[in-house]
């Protein structure tokens, strides 16, 4: 799939996120996205000046990319702008890694920015109508994942109680995080007694509705060395999509994330086990599950049993999702740029309270859609090139 | 090449409206395809046969939709015997009374003022 890119010849090396949580009256999602734009350009050490490539992806506006070409002021050589839903970022890694490659671009910025909270989730996402799901009134994109769970619970004997854990794991590593959404302390029981808001999700199975934005920065492996920061290299990338829409999925129990990640470790000549950590898009609790089984890093069927008991909470044997992921850090609508951001900042150790022991090497997982679009990136230090 | 004369959801929406669960047959893949296009999605042949659907089908998938306002409901992915799958409802039941695995038969809702009809299903065994 992506068999033409060379391991380890981009890197990430500046991050950020812009505002988040609830911005000022009138903050324009692009302002998030110059915000994160300065902010991860800082964070390296180089200036709009040194950008030759831009992408972009976002709900609020139709031609992103063009938006912010005009804001920035700038001439791109090279610009991308795949919309696969909170995924897209992950493309863009790969796009841009491909770019570089190439000799298209030389820097280039990946940036998002969402005000769904401050003006509401129905203006931030045009709704869009389809004759054979629409007219039976699933609240999407809850009660897509809400199937996809109800089939993994038949399947294979998983229960709410364990979707919980996802949850309340996701909120102890929340409670590490200071710029976290959500800190409060949470139980299965809390999850399980939130309101209902389509079986077998309560509103703690959800992800956030917030703000935020922000920006990556990536260049070539041999223009990374002598950056600020310690580069984050992309290992490897890989990418499945199995539908658009839920009803025409295949198998509600398996996802593209099995021939996402399958791509990833063999371009990264890894596999699960050789992974630190894994930043992956919790939009909603059985995500977790599913895309640890569809990794690699459990069997199928076994991720209920894998998320409980603090196995994936802080102090447990694997660490996902650091920052507390969608469901208690940060949620704008498209939060997979959050978890490319989390992962480089987990490789350079600058995580403090909430830091991992092993670092080397990150599985960035990022969903699009309703389990429609999958890509991951693996990520790793320098002693791993 | 003159424009085609309906499209396939025109198709699709003049057999409900006679009591019919129409879905297209790709002969070229040899199964069902739904939802209706122009295209079969396992093969790229544009040879798509409308066939009706005999109406009983299993519950794949189900959930109850809990509204800001009004009643819980469900919201199903029915596979029909036939081999396609489709998001329906299943009436006649309450919505946790909806299991996998369930019988179901199909029925047409038909939905008031300028709404088109839909499917829906209801146990097979009342």
């Amino acid at each position: 799939m992506m068999d033409g890119l060379k391991r380890g010849a981009a890197a990430i090396v500046g991050v950020a996120e812009s505002d988040l949580g609830q911005v000022a009256d009138g903050m324009s999602p692009m302002d998030l996205v110059a915000q994160g734009t300065q902010r991860a350009l800082a964070d390296c050490g180089l200036t709009l000046k040194d950008v030759d490539g831009l992408f972009c992806a976002m709900t609020q506006a139709r031609m992103s990319i063009v938006q912010m070409i005009e804001y920035l002021g700038i001439q791109p050589k090279f610009i991308g702008s795949s919309m696969t839903g909170g995924s897209s970022f992950e493309f863009h890694v790969a796009q841009a890694a491909a770019a570089i490659q190439a000799g298209l671009c030389s820097v280039a910025v990946i940036a998002y920015g969402s005000t769904q909270r401050s003006v509401g989730r129905r203006q931030s996402s045009a709704r869009e109508i389809n004759p054979y799901e629409t007219p039976f009134n699933p609240f999407m994109p809850t009660s897509a994942y809400a199937l996809a769970a109800s089939r993994h619970m038949h399947q294979f004997g998983t229960r709410r109680e364990q979707l919980a854990e996802v949850a309340v794991a996701a909120r102890k590593w929340a409670q590490l995080n200071p710029v976290a959404w959500e800190k409060k302390d949470l139980t299965v029981a809390d999850v399980l007694k939130a309101r209902m808001i389509s079986y077998p999700f309560t509103v703690r199975d959800c992800c956030l509705v917030t703000d935020g934005g922000g920006a990556i920065v990536m260049t070539s492996a041999e223009r990374a060395k002598s950056l600020k920061k310690p580069p984050a290299y992309v290992l490897g990338c890989g990418h499945g999509i199995t539908h658009a829409n839920i009803s025409c999925m295949p198998d509600l129990t398996v996802t593209g994330a099995k021939p996402a990640g399958e791509a990833a470790y063999k371009m990264a000549k890894l596999a699960a086990k050789d992974c630190d950590m894994v930043q992956l898009y919790d939009a909603f609790t059985i995500n977790t599950i599913l895309f640890l089984e569809d990794l690699g890093f459990c069997q199928k069927g076994e991720g209920g049993a894998f998320v409980s008991g603090g196995n994936i909470a802080p102090g447990g044997k694997l660490p996902v999702n650091t920052n507390g992921g969608g469901l208690s850090y940060c949620h704008p609508g498209m939060y997979g740029l959050f978890i490319l951001i989390e992962g480089v900042r987990q490789l350079r150790g600058e995580c403090g309270a909430r830091q991992t022991k092993k670092h080397d090497v990150a599985m960035v997982h990022g969903n699009g859609g309703v389990l429609s679009a999958q890509a991951s990136v693996i990520l790793g230090t320098a002693a791993t090139v | 090449m003159p424009n085609d004369a309906t499209s396939p959801y025109a198709t699709y929406l003049s057999h409900l409206k006679k009591g019919e669960l129409a879905y297209q047959f790709s002969p070229a893949a040899d199964r069902a395809v739904f939802f209706p296009r122009v295209l079969c999605p396992y093969t790229g042949s544009d040879k798509l046969e409308w066939r009706v659907s005999k109406g009983r089908g299993t519950v794949y998938a189900t959930t109850i939709v809990h509204p800001a306002d009004g009643a819980p409901y469900n919201v199903a992915l029915i596979d029909c015997d036939e081999g396609f799958r489709l998001m329906s409802r299943v009436e006649d039941v309450t919505p946790d009374a909806v299991k996998i695995g369930m019988r179901v038969k199909f029925r047409v809702h038909k939905a008031g003022g300028e709404a088109d009809p839909i499917p829906v299903f209801t146990p097979e065994v009342a």
